[in-house]
């Protein structure tokens, strides 16, 4: 893939599957090295299942049975001299499960692909997770980007939907002129 | 800069148009996001049909959602439409100008672009 925020975009769709009511997604760069966390409440993994994980042919899905996601970023992230990391907590083990995957980029390394278009991943995300609740927060020497779903909802209350049109485009200028200000 | 009071006033205009938007969604436009779509380019697809959609006016009846691997990777981004009444139309290989003339001759003009379709692309 030839953008970052594809990667997020994909590894996040995770979270969602897993059935996470709080998604959160970290970017923070510093000294060209980009620490990318995803943290999710959702139903996690076994020990196995982690482990299993980096194996193409892992994949909870049963439409296909190859799952290329983690691998995919795995291969980025080592490609530019960085690693990924997963911990995860199942539901069998106890309330506070969840998962977190922790991936690191060089970014002045040649083989690192540009962020791209981020902006319309969380778009992306809102539009089809709706009830969820993401965090997002990317910090660069310059400055920050935020974006609380929570804080919004309460602004918009319960009754109209994040997927809205007019609340997306809200949110996506919102976003673009918080990332225009750290030019 | 976009204020959050901004935001209240849109809370403030559609409070009655949510009322008439939950009733509706006689069509469903569904598109493929797991790995094998979002890296053959349905992220520009799937925006393009929300922005066109809600452009066309026909936010109230068309309802554009995301589903996880279709089973058919090598012809991603796939788009799958349903209408009640009517055959699920697949269409495969997308890419955003695709979309805008599907929401203009299938969901507007009720035509389906058959050449975008999966029975009639060649692979």
């Amino acid at each position: 893939m030839k953008e970052l925020s594809l990667y997020i975009l994909d590894i996040t769709m995770n979270s969602v599957r897993a059935g996470a009511k709080n998604i959160g997604i970290t970017l923070t760069e510093k000294d060209h090295v980009l620490d990318m966390y995803i943290t999710d409440n959702g139903c996690g993994m076994t020990a196995e299942q982690v482990e299993k994980l980096s194996n193409p042919f892992f994949t909870t899905r049963t439409t296909r049975k190859v799952g290329l996601g983690v691998p995919f970023l795995r291969m980025l992230a080592e490609m530019t001299g960085g690693s990924v990391t997963i911990t995860s907590v199942h539901e069998s083990v106890g309330k506070d499960h969840g998962t977190e995957v922790h991936a690191t980029f060089h970014t002045d390394h040649i083989d690192f692909v540009p962020l791209g278009n981020i902006v319309e991943t969380v778009i992306t995300l809102i539009q089809g997770s709706p009830d969820v609740d993401f965090v997002f927060i990317h910090e660069t020497e310059v400055g920050q980007v935020r974006l609380s779903i929570p804080e919004i909802r309460q602004i918009l209350g319960e009754d109209i939907p994040l997927s809205s049109f007019e609340v997306l485009e809200w949110i996506k200028g919102y976003l673009s002129e918080q990332y225009a200000a750290l030019q | 800069m976009k204020s959050l009071e901004e935001l209240m006033k849109i809370r403030e205009q559609m409070k009655d148009k949510v009322a008439i938007r939950n009733g509706s969604g006689d069509i469903r436009v569904v598109v493929g996001m797991a790995t094998c779509g979002i890296s053959a380019g349905a992220r520009p697809v799937l925006n393009t049909f929300v922005e066109e959609v809600t452009n066309a006016g026909l936010a109230d009846k068309v309802t554009v959602t995301q589903t996880g691997c279709i089973g058919i990777c090598q012809y991603e981004p796939v788009v799958e439409i349903f209408e009640d009444g009517k055959e699920k139309v697949t269409y495969v290989k997308m890419d955003a100008d695709k979309a805008k003339r599907i929401v203009k001759e299938h969901l507007e003009g009720g035509k389906p672009v058959e050449e975008y379709t999966i029975g009639n692309t060649n692979l």
